[in-house]
């Protein structure tokens, strides 16, 4: 060991503290503002405690409704942003498992020509094409639906890579061992490689899900009616800087409950999380 | 690689690639070919008719001042931002590798905005930083900076490649971190018995062995700053004030749906999927690279 002399630890700690205040502090003076009254964030500087509205703001946040979002309720909202980062992070598990599977275990032809088409997919991010898909979603009679919202995100290169760079490690004695004793394509995914990859599949759906949750550009596009919007889009909509209306404290809040369910998801699944996105992302 | 023990179906696998295939066709490939064919046709705001115009519209395009401008917002916005989001990140990883005990906790406290969506962490600092009840601007003018990032183009530019940046340092120390683990202890201690201060070892070690995640890291935050702080920039300042902070894919968007200049707006589609064709191949140049040596 070197250098273990105490200054070097305190100087060492003092930095990473000055770090987790940056990191941390917007956050904090967020949740400080949702539990002061409208009055005193219109008064700045906010004080650096947290006030005494907490119980109140938050219940008419979640329970009193929010007339600048369109009458649709901050439940409504999360509702919507859940049901699209889960529909998101299992479609695209689910799609890119069968299909890394179907190229690793089996011989056809134009495998790798699949492949290819598949792998190519990442360089077509929905920014470079937003115009035409929107199209097709108009189309498809997709506007305002789930569907709308989920299907274009749930293709993924980066899945379907990882997943077939995991199965390439497999033994081949393993398949051979599970084929002598009878096992079909089914049995060996069940049995054997759904088992095998739950790690990976725990640290994608942390992944995923933080991906579909933080959405913009696509629910921006594809939502018209607010009942349908993801609570980060509702929260653009309720915030204008120039109109005196704006329910600051309730604003506030509804910043909190958007931040929190994915903070949770990373900071309760952080070992699958920091492991898979380190090996994902390789 | 040697040639592995495999099903003998022929119809299944067909089945199994067939959901990805189907939705990589319907979202992506038809709405690509569709940008590219788009890009050459002028087409009136009524969609009434439609001509073919070849190539004049990525004339059009590249001439556009504005456009020219856009692309310098992009460049000095991705700079900065990279620039912004590493150095700290680097910095603190560092430091989080020297400290024995915590380590755990200083990860957990610092991996929040990761989970944050760019949108909202634009609004996050937008409310301490805006003129009228941003707790930050009320000290900074009191201070006697006149603050108003709303009115003041370069401000702009400064608030949100703060965000953008503040939203990045988690992903980024993670991937240091692991970086920073797989150097050999070995190496580091055989440099201090031979008396090479601690600046020195970084520079001289740790340092150059890193460059692989460094230069990782950096195609990533260049597309990170590229495309997806899209939301940052509409939540914020919405392309303003002026033009000041509209990068090239906000340009995309506000042309195409906003303006309703379709051609224009597909040309410059085209234009973004070269620049990402070019940042995949420089990543996988890299990745290639890694393997021969890593």
């Amino acid at each position: 060991m070197i250098d273990n002399r105490p200054s070097r630890r305190i100087i060492a700690h003092a930095t990473l503290l000055v770090g987790v205040f940056i990191v941390a502090f917007p956050i904090y003076y967020t949740f400080v503002a949702s539990t002061h009254s409208l009055q005193t964030i219109l008064r700045p500087p906010l004080p650096l405690i947290p006030g005494d509205r907490f119980l109140e703001n938050y219940a008419t946040a979640l329970f009193g409704g929010i007339g600048q979002i369109g009458g649709v309720s901050v439940g409504r909202l999360l509702w919507n942003s859940t049901v699209v980062a889960v529909l998101i992070a299992v479609g695209k598990i689910l799609i890119s498992i069968i299909s890394a599977y179907a190229v690793v275990f089996f011989r056809f032809p134009l495998r790798m020509t699949f492949f290819w088409l598949i792998f190519i997919t990442l360089m077509l991010p929905v920014e470079v094409r937003i115009l035409p898909t929107y199209k097709v979603m108009v189309d498809f009679g997709l506007i305002d639906t789930y569907a709308g919202l989920t299907l274009p995100l749930m293709a993924s290169a980066t899945a379907t890579l990882l997943f077939r760079q995991f199965f390439m490690t497999i033994p081949g004695e393993l398949l051979e061992a599970a084929r002598v004793d009878g096992a079909g394509p089914w049995r060996f995914f069940w049995d054997i490689l759904l088992p095998l990859s739950k790690t990976n599949i725990a640290a994608l759906f942390v992944i995923q899900f933080i991906y579909g949750w933080t959405q913009y550009l696509w629910p921006l596009l594809v939502t018209n009616r607010n009942d349908m919007g993801t609570i980060v889009i509702a929260l653009r909509k309720m915030i204008s800087f120039a109109d005196a209306d704006t329910q600051w404290h309730l604003v506030m809040v509804t910043c909190i409950l958007a931040i929190l369910p994915p903070i949770l998801v990373v900071v309760f699944m952080q070992r699958w999380f920091v492991r898979g996105l380190v090996e994902t992302e390789k | 690689m040697t040639p592995r023990a495999i099903f003998p179906n022929k119809f299944l696998p067909y089945l199994l690639l067939a959901p990805q295939l189907a939705i990589t066709a319907i979202f992506f490939y038809w709405p690509a070919s569709q940008a590219l064919y788009q890009s050459m046709l002028r087409e009136d705001p009524f969609g009434l008719s439609t001509q073919f115009v070849g190539l004049a519209n990525f004339r059009h395009v590249l001439n556009d001042p504005n456009y020219l401008h856009s692309f310098q917002v992009t460049i000095v916005f991705s700079v900065a931002t990279a620039l912004l989001a590493m150095v700290p990140a680097l910095f603190l990883a560092v430091m989080a590798d020297k400290v024995v005990r915590g380590r755990g906790i200083y990860r957990t406290l610092l991996i929040w905005p990761y989970a944050i969506a760019p949108a909202i962490a634009g609004m996050l600092w937008l409310f301490l930083f805006n003129p009228s009840i941003g707790s930050i601007a009320v000290m900074l003018r009191s201070l006697g900076v006149y603050w108003d990032p709303l009115l003041n183009g370069p401000q702009a530019v400064i608030l949100v490649v703060a965000a953008a940046a503040w939203k990045q340092i988690s992903y980024n120390f993670l991937f240091f971190v692991a970086g920073l683990q797989a150097i050999p202890k070995s190496l580091v201690e055989a440099a201090a018995i031979d008396g090479a201060g601690e600046t020195k070892r970084f520079w001289t070690i740790i340092f150059p062995l890193l460059a692989p995640t460094t230069f990782f890291l950096l195609v990533i935050n260049t597309v990170y700053a590229f495309f997806d702080t899209f939301g940052i920039i509409h939540a914020v300042t919405g392309g303003g004030p002026g033009k000041a902070t509209e990068t090239l894919v906000y340009k995309v968007y506000n042309d195409g749906f906003v303006n309703l200049l379709l051609g224009e707006s597909a040309a410059q589609s085209v234009i973004l999927m070269v620049i990402v064709v070019a940042l995949t191949a420089v990543q996988f140049r890299y990745v290639e690279r890694r393997v021969h040596y890593g």
